[in-house]
């Protein structure tokens, strides 16, 4: 006789639907869907992060910036992450969380540094103990997995968080940090962003799983899959995994179910893979629209004050691209600078090709 | 002082490194309870606690990769790959994140990590587990390589390694893990890294060698030496950084070179020290440069292990064909 030993179940939150309206459906509505005073905060970084977004492609664009991996479509899913988190818990990034980043102090200026070659960008003015940018994929899971480890076994009450994307959660790395989580009932949570693209490869091609988040369930974790452009609904799951890994009641994974607007980068060209009308159906359902929608709705906000915020938002943009252009134009770092961390000291067998580096003259790259 | 094996010593660093720095975890797949595959950890998670010597699951990606996360959050573990042949899956996160952490965030970050591991041949193991692969590790900026070829040397270069601000990849031989004897004083005294230990002095001919192989060609210095030749030895400990410069002064002595190392010849560390000798001590060779070394082949099954490895023979054929020379 076959008997079942064990079975799941993953759930939904959504509290704001795309037309700006919550649906209570007889569920508890967050407090923060009363707190105006706070989504006024949320939704002004998530205008500022998509300011930002846009000149940074444009700059890459017009040759002042390498390539850029834009996070358009995104802003309420990183915000939401960043905006959950402590100073001291620990961040550990893919490369386009912007939103998150931003909100724990890492300056626009250090984004467009990195993304323009230069990498004084990782010396974050955020929290000197978060994570670099990570290009690898899914590796960054691990790294908050040890971080987290650390921080249990000196018994300091953080948490570590990770992102991953759709295409990331194919990874080992990924699938090894929550085994790990598991094990050792790790204060982490590791967010899916599920954009639906791996660059030019759909989600139905990573697996046919009817959630990413039940991944999280084959090591015991809270699993739950949230509206990623519901920032209501994503900061009310990200509180509740973050409370539960600090108290000790063990690690998470939460897919927040979003879309790639843009190209994967600005050296990519979804029209080749990718149907018009699907990012059309996608723009339908983006972020900031349906805030405003809920804020404007209740009288919270309006046109006028939606073109000074704009307005705001543009100068502080203007003024970080002032900043990024200063630093690496006008004091770009040295000839002999990639010596100088490689290691605490510099072995003796380096200072040879140290020399030797300092005796040609600095090529541009820009 | 007591009379201990190499891998003696290894455990003996290990303790004295959990007690003095509170940092330190020594972390890795069996080596709690069982006290690792080679007893390397025999009794340590007994005396720290399973806190501080942490069997993991299996899994070598988690183990470098969580080894970066703790590193990077002040502390210092020390991994235990069970075999240098399953280091293979964590060279993502030596080379992408441990080896380039402080460069890649200007010095705000950094990785103190240790990435033990037995290596090489000559056990009658199985199956990829007799690799000698340090010039896999020694080709990337920003880790350390170093491969202990004594109980002393183990000791002092483990500690130096856990103490290290930056990552080191320790390459322990297990051929000779058991080989000697040596009387090694727990005081917590480490040997430089990044240099080069003489451990023989000759003046007719240099043998540049590192790992086990310091077995075979102290074995054949002592054998020319009955024939009249006068070689020094070299064990290269840190294969990266190197110090060619001890290399370099010895050989300006000697006048010849002969390399020993387990490893496949094309693109190995003996390259590099040939190609730093010619670079800069061409004009005091009295020879061409000898490498004797693994064949560019896969390490084969143990039977055949032996007529893989370099032997003394071929140690001195290549020693005594740099005499050839005037």
């Amino acid at each position: 006789m076959a008997a079942t030993i064990a079975s799941f179940k993953v759930d939904h939150f959504q509290f704001l639907n795309p037309e700006g309206q919550l649906v209570t459906d007889g569920q508890p509505i967050p407090a923060l869907a009363r707190d105006i005073k706070q989504l006024l905060s949320l939704y002004r970084l998530m205008t500022q992060v998509r300011v930002f977004d846009k000149k940074a492609v444009a700059l890459q664009r017009t040759g002042k910036l390498g390539t850029y991996a834009s996070c358009l479509g995104h802003e309420a899913a990183h915000v939401a992450i960043g905006s959950a988190m402590r100073e001291e818990d620990c961040f550990a990034p893919m490369y386009r969380e912007y939103g998150a980043q931003m909100y724990r102090g890492v300056k626009m200026s250090e984004i467009l540094m990195y993304w323009g070659g230069d990498e004084r960008g990782n010396n974050f003015s955020g929290p000197k103990h978060d994570f670099p940018w990570c290009v690898p994929i899914a590796t960054q899971c691990l790294h908050a997995a040890g971080a987290a480890l650390a921080y249990k076994l000196h018994h300091q009450p953080r948490v570590a968080v990770s992102v991953v994307g759709d295409g990331g959660s194919s990874k080992g790395d990924f699938l090894e940090a929550i085994n790990a989580a598991s094990a050792w009932k790790l204060p982490l949570v590791l967010v899916i962003v599920n954009n639906q693209w791996a660059i030019s490869v759909p989600r139905s091609k990573q697996n046919t799983a009817a959630t990413l988040a039940q991944k999280g369930i084959a090591g015991d974790l809270h699993s739950v899959q949230v509206d990623g452009n519901d920032i209501i609904a994503a900061r009310y799951v990200m509180d509740k995994v973050i409370a539960a890994a600090r108290e000790g009641k063990g690690a998470s994974v939460v897919e927040m179910m979003t879309y790639r607007l843009s190209d994967h980068t600005t050296a990519d060209d979804a029209r080749r893979y990718r149907d018009q009308a699907e990012v059309d159906a996608a723009w339908k359902k983006e972020p900031l629209t349906r805030l405003r929608s809920y804020l404007m709705d209740q009288g919270f906000w309006d046109e006028v004050k939606e073109e000074e915020l704009l307005a705001e938002c543009a100068d502080r943009v203007q003024a970080a691209v002032e900043d990024y252009q200063q630093r690496v134009g006008d004091q770009p770092q040295a000839v002999d600078e990639m010596f100088r961390y490689m290691y605490k000291d510099l072995p003796h067998n380096l200072e040879a090709q140290r020399e030797l580096a300092r005796r040609y003259p600095p090529r541009g790259g820009h | 002082m007591a009379e201990i094996t190499l891998v003696e010593a290894v455990t003996l660093a290990l303790a004295h490194e959990l007690e003095a720095d509170p940092t330190v975890v020594v972390f890795g797949e069996d080596v709690g309870v069982n006290g690792g595959v080679f007893r390397a950890t025999a009794g340590l998670q007994k005396r720290f606690g399973d806190e501080r010597v942490i069997d993991t699951p299996l899994a070598e990606v988690m183990i470098a990769g969580m080894a970066v996360g703790m590193a990077a959050q002040g502390m210092r573990p020390v991994v235990e790959a069970q075999f240098e042949g399953f280091m293979y899956p964590m060279v993502d996160h030596i080379v992408n994140h441990a080896a380039r952490l402080r460069h890649r965030t200007r010095g705000r970050m950094s990785c103190p990590a240790v990435f033990r591991a037995p290596w090489g041949g000559g056990i009658h193991a199985p199956e990829h587990h007799s690799d000698s692969n340090e010039a896999t590790w020694a080709h990337f900026p920003g880790v350390r390589t170093v491969i202990p070829s004594s109980p002393a040397r183990a000791y002092g270069l483990l500690l130096a390694a856990i103490r290290d601000p930056d990552p080191v990849v320790f390459l322990e031989p297990k051929r000779i893990y058991r080989w000697q004897r040596e009387d090694v004083v727990d005081n917590g005294e480490e040997l430089p890294l990044d240099v080069c230990f003489v451990l023989r002095d000759g003046s007719d001919v240099t043998l540049v060698t590192w790992g086990a192989m310091v077995k075979e060609t102290l074995e054949a210095a002592e054998a020319l030496d009955k024939e009249g030749i006068s070689a020094e030895v070299i064990d290269v400990a840190t294969v990266a950084p190197i110090d060619m410069a001890t290399i370099l002064e010895s050989v300006e002595k000697t006048g010849r070179c002969v390399i020993v190392h387990e490893a496949p010849k094309h693109c190995g560390v003996g390259a590099e020290v040939a190609a730093g000798l010619a670079d800069e001590g061409i004009w005091h060779l009295k020879a061409p440069i000898k490498r004797v070394t693994g064949y560019d082949t896969v390490m084969p099954l143990y039977r055949g292990e032996m007529n893989y490895m370099p032997s003394v023979e071929r140690i001195l054929d290549a020693a005594r064909a740099t005499l050839e020379f005037a």
